[in-house]
């Protein structure tokens, strides 16, 4: 068999993988090993697939990916500390042929936000929820989340999260997928390449449930801060499988459409 | 039986040489050079061109994207 050069490989016609047109060309300011870049990566190619960049509102929260709008190319707004899922409400409302999501950390939707999350999925809103949870609050220094993990020490719990002191850690995304507008709660990861393919459906599938109109998608991205963690990326990522994982299992928890609940077509109907 | 060769090129000066895609290489053609950018990251680059099949899962991985994945069959 002849051997082939790699400049013969490196052709236009053979390319695969290229990135996504959603995407500016901005270098992204996060940290290396983000999940964040990865995150916005999935959402992008997901916009370009369904070929809704024209019609798509991105509500960015507080925050390291605040600063969000310089990497999607689609039209943005920004909320004010964990209010995301209210502005989503109000352009969803007055927009209902737009995609409307919201993208927000754990600090602005566990903490803060708590209550408009909370109320945006129990009034059922037709929008898709992106939640980036890596258990601590990365934008300001490394503190301590409502989403920290027991004995995890961070800059305002240098011994470890104790459940005494401190409480125990939230999860919203179980609290959730009690509500009945809600129609679908995952949880996923994007620290290797099958959980990002499979990330990538779930979040595609928030997106054509906003088309469909029957309630709110929930999807939880479990995720690392190296920096925040004072790890490497790659050994963040084997501590998120080993610790995170543990307490914030992946799967779907709620999906409405394919369980068929019978409140839920009450609520909706 | 049909082979495939891949390649990737690698946009150096957006690289942070975090190394995700270093581990989830299947064939390990990924490695981090020596040298740096000019922001002073060691860049992703191919150390084994030959094992690439052009997957694309370091790309699908890379949080900055600056990866392209070329594939051909020979």
């Amino acid at each position: 068999m002849a051997d082939i050069e790699i400049k013969d490989i490196i052709k236009k016609e053979n390319l695969v993988y290229s990135k996504s047109k959603i995407l500016t060309d901005n270098e992204m300011h996060y940290c290396p090993g983000c999940s964040h870049g990865t995150s916005h990566k999935l959402v992008a190619e997901v916009i370009e697939e369904m070929g809704i960049q024209e019609k798509t509102i991105g509500i960015s929260p507080v925050g390291c990916s605040v600063l969000a709008y310089n990497y999607l190319d689609i039209d943005w707004q920004q909320a004010a500390h964990g209010r995301a899922p209210a502005l989503a409400t109000a352009a969803k409302r007055l927009m209902p042929d737009h995609f409307v999501f919201t993208y927000q950390g754990d600090g602005d939707l566990a903490s803060i936000g708590t209550a408009e999350i909370l109320h945006a999925c129990n009034r059922g809103e037709n929008i898709t929820v992106i939640f980036v949870n890596n258990a601590i609050y990365g934008m300001t220094g490394g503190q301590m989340a409502p989403t920290t993990l027991i004995g995890m020490p961070t800059a305002t719990s240098p011994y470890g999260r104790e459940a005494a002191l401190h409480g125990f850690p939230l999860k919203i995304t179980e609290l959730i997928a009690q509500l009945p507008g809600v129609a679908y709660v995952t949880r996923q990861s994007v620290h290797t390449p099958a959980a990002a393919r499979k990330a990538k459906k779930a979040i595609r599938k928030g997106f054509e449930n906003q088309e469909k109109k029957i309630g709110t998608s929930f999807i939880e991205i479990v995720s690392t801060c190296s920096s925040g963690w004072k790890l490497s990326p790659v050994a963040s990522n084997q501590w998120m499988e080993e610790h995170m994982f543990k307490f914030y299992p992946l799967g779907d928890l709620k999906d409405a459409e394919r369980d068929n609940e019978a409140d839920y077509k009450k609520y909706i109907e | 039986m049909a082979k495939v060769r891949g390649a990737i090129v690698v946009d150096i000066e957006k690289c942070k040489g975090c190394g995700v895609c270093v581990t989830a290489c299947p064939t390990n053609v990924i490695q981090l050079a020596k040298q740096v950018n000019g922001k002073g990251y060691n860049y992703a680059y191919m150390e084994n061109p030959e094992a690439c099949t052009g997957c694309a899962n370091c790309a699908l991985v890379c949080p900055d994207t600056v990866i392209e994945v070329y594939r051909v069959k020979v």
